[in-house]
């Protein structure tokens, strides 16, 4: 077995296993945890098939920030997830009943696959020459002028979904005394401030 | 990409950046004073640049095929304009009045139409799905937009988990379809496939495929979160659902199905029929239980959809055009009771039963009279414009050598006059008791309300030549 392969299997039986690890953890934060380590091995896999530039993208942006904001999100939250598990145990056998029958049927489609005869030359046509590029320039060729209406859809997604968070969650509440900058920027010594001459003795 | 490409879809660029200046005019100025400002200006872009469309012409696509306009984009993109525009002028003064109306209510739909137009130009599979959750995310935000009442939180939610599930069917779907096809554009799907010997892993494609889309239309048997959340979102929002995203989803369907799998029609064919056929029949028999008007009206809608199904199954240019025809009437009926709906009220209030109408034609008999016409137009009875759309439908499917599915529209047609017949005996007939409130109405939604009846009527004699488009439109789409 060369040191790739041996590479390739450490990295997906770890991530197969951190997968499942996910899902059955009884503690949110260790499932978060297990999540990171899931993103890490593929992370790894990305390295293997030469796209380094994904992989550490992987990391900066997924481990990086998503996950430590799960992280931050699972600490913060006040939910019981024992109940919630228990909730769910209720409809367990119907969900993994239905599980069983469409996994059953997607082996048989499996068995029963093939690619229609175009396709490697379609897949292929859309790419640029990795032998000729950087996969970091093929990406970007792909992301930024190639696929660059999808990439302007995405960026209204993101708005969309940032307007919806404020709509939905922020209050103007009347009852805090907020901070007027311009007011205190526009206010004038000379007219909040009165100097008096004071006697010994006698006050205002 | 080539720099012409933005051009090509120059309407939806516009739009969307309009969106983006409304949205911090509405930041920058006071708030939600500006948002009948803002409601009204979108109302007016929408039918600025539906009319702008509705005079263009030629067939172009740009993106590499990404984006198609063609006369079939644009017969639904002047609809989807249109409804929304109308939509949201007759739910403005419900909206200001039960302290709704904000001005991200218009900025969001205005995202949600550029996603709607996106949708009915899509050529590849990637960019059906950027429109298809462009649109989702902001219906499902604003099916929330009463956030202190439970039951419109509870149908943004519904919503919004039933349309991530459905998504994942509809991406598990492409993916499938990728893997076989190696391509995503629908120009290049389309040579892969052949009539007769369609590969199993491409049958689940297209069957994930069509179940995600069906979800979208609330076609039997992907309709349970309807009912719902067309009852607790507000009524402004439900006019919304049943209108605009009905139509870019069914265009988006006939473009898939056509443009993806047009060489093999008959293996999409029969599930379209089988959803057109359970959705006939459970909008049909369902709906005669209810008595809050908004859950029957999405019974209503879910049945409508079944029979626009029925055009598309038939998978035939005249089937296209059936359903153009059928999804322009029955929107223009939806804005109309819509219009009514609204201004259902009882001491300020908003009423929905549907017996507080018993009665209603001695306190205002020209608006009893206009429902009465949309009733039976929605029934579908014959000298109505919704007869038309109903017989064009079953003409295609009897033409595509589908009689049975024909006959069976029939019968569910005439179980479904049951409900909407009721709501005209209750106007007519029985005792009176003051359910609702008389002179409510404010001036543009009683325009909405005449004009759609007065259509009904008047649009038998040519269909304000709406069938000619409609043929234009599916010429571009079968080939």
């Amino acid at each position: 077995m060369t040191v790739a392969a041996f590479a390739f299997y450490l990295f997906s039986i770890t991530a197969v296993a951190a997968g499942v690890f996910v899902v059955t953890a009884r503690n949110p934060v260790h499932s978060v945890l297990w999540l990171i380590l899931a993103f890490l091995s593929s992370a790894g896999l990305f390295v293997l098939m030469g796209a380094e530039f994904v992989a550490m993208l992987l990391i900066i942006v997924y481990v990086g920030a998503v996950a430590v904001l799960f992280l931050f999100v699972v600490m913060m939250l006040d939910v019981d997830f024992s109940e919630l598990k228990a909730e769910m145990a209720k409809y367990m056998p119907l969900g993994l009943l239905i599980g069983v029958v469409l996994l059953m049927e997607f082996f048989m489609v499996v068995g029963v696959w093939h690619a229609s005869d175009a396709a490697e030359g379609l897949r292929a046509a859309v790419t640029p020459d990795v032998a000729q590029v950087q996969n970091t320039k093929a990406l970007g060729m792909l992301l930024y002028d190639k696929y660059v209406f999808l990439f302007m859809i995405a960026g209204l997604i993101l708005l969309v979904a940032m307007i919806g968070a404020i709509v939905l969650t922020m209050r103007r509440r009347k009852d805090v005394k907020r901070q007027n900058v311009l007011a205190q920027m526009w206010r004038d010594p000379a007219k909040a401030m009165e100097l008096m001459d004071v006697k010994p003795g006698q006050g205002l | 990409m080539n720099p012409g490409d933005f051009s090509t879809a120059l309407p939806e660029v516009l739009i969307a950046i309009y969106a983006m200046a409304a949205l911090l005019f509405g930041v920058y100025s006071g708030k939600d004073k500006a948002a009948s400002l803002v409601l009204w200006a979108t109302a007016a872009v929408f039918v600025l640049v539906a009319l702008w469309i509705g005079t263009s012409s030629g067939s172009r696509t740009a993106f590499g095929g990404m984006f198609i306009d063609d006369a079939f984009a644009r017969f639904a993109k002047v609809t989807v304009l249109v409804s929304a525009a109308a939509v949201l002028a007759i739910g403005q003064d419900y909206m200001s009045r039960r302290d709704l109306l904000r001005f991200e209510y218009p900025v969001l739909i205005a995202l949600a139409v550029v996603g709607m137009m996106i949708m009915v130009s899509a050529g590849d599979l990637m960019a059906l799905y950027m429109g298809l959750e462009l649109q989702s995310l902001a219906l499902y935000v604003v099916a929330s937009l009463r956030r202190d009442n439970v039951k419109s939180t509870e149908a943004g939610l519904k919503y919004f988990v039933l349309g991530a599930l459905s998504s994942g069917l509809l991406l598990y779907g492409a993916s499938l379809t990728y893997g076989f096809a190696g391509t995503t554009l629908f120009s290049g799907i389309i040579t892969t496939v052949h009539q007769g010997d369609m590969s199993m892993g491409l049958l689940f494609g297209l069957v994930f495929l069509l179940s995600g889309l069906a979800f979208k239309i609330s076609a039997v048997p992907f309709h349970m979160w309807t009912p719902d959340v067309y009852e607790g979102s507000p009524t402004p929002v439900t006019a919304f659902f049943a209108t605009a995203p009905k139509v870019a989803a069914m265009a988006l369907i006939a473009r898939l199905a056509e443009g993806a799998f047009g060489s093999a029609p008959k293996d999409w064919g029969q599930i379209l029929a089988l959803l057109s056929v359970a959705s006939m029949y459970l909008g049909a028999v369902a709906a005669i239980g209810q008595k809050d008007i908004k859950r029957l009206m999405a019974y209503s809608s879910i049945s409508h959809m079944g029979f626009a199904l029925m055009g598309l199954a038939a998978g035939t240019a005249g089937g296209v055009k059936a359903m153009l025809i059928y999804m322009v009437i029955y929107v223009t009926m939806n804005v109309g009771a819509f219009a009514f709906i609204l201004s259902m009220e009882k001491d300020g209030k908003p009423v929905t039963d549907i017996a507080s109408l018993r009665m209603y034609s001695r306190r205002e008999p020209l608006k009893a009279l206009a429902i009465l016409v949309l009733m039976f137009s929605l029934a579908g009875v014959p000298p109505m414009v919704g007869f038309f759309g109903k017989f064009y439908v079953l003409m295609a499917a009897v033409n595509a050598g589908m009689a049975w599915l024909a006959v069976l529209g029939v019968i569910a047609s005439v179980i479904g006059a049951f409900y909407y017949l009721r709501i005209v005996y209750y106007m007519y007939f029985g005792e009176d008791r003051a359910g609702i409130d008389a002179g409510t109405m404010r001036p543009v939604a009683w325009a909405a309300l005449m004009v759609s009846a007065v259509i009904m009527v008047v649009g038998v004699v040519n269909l304000f030549g709406v069938e000619a488009l409609a043929q234009a439109a599916a010429g571009a789409l079968v080939h």
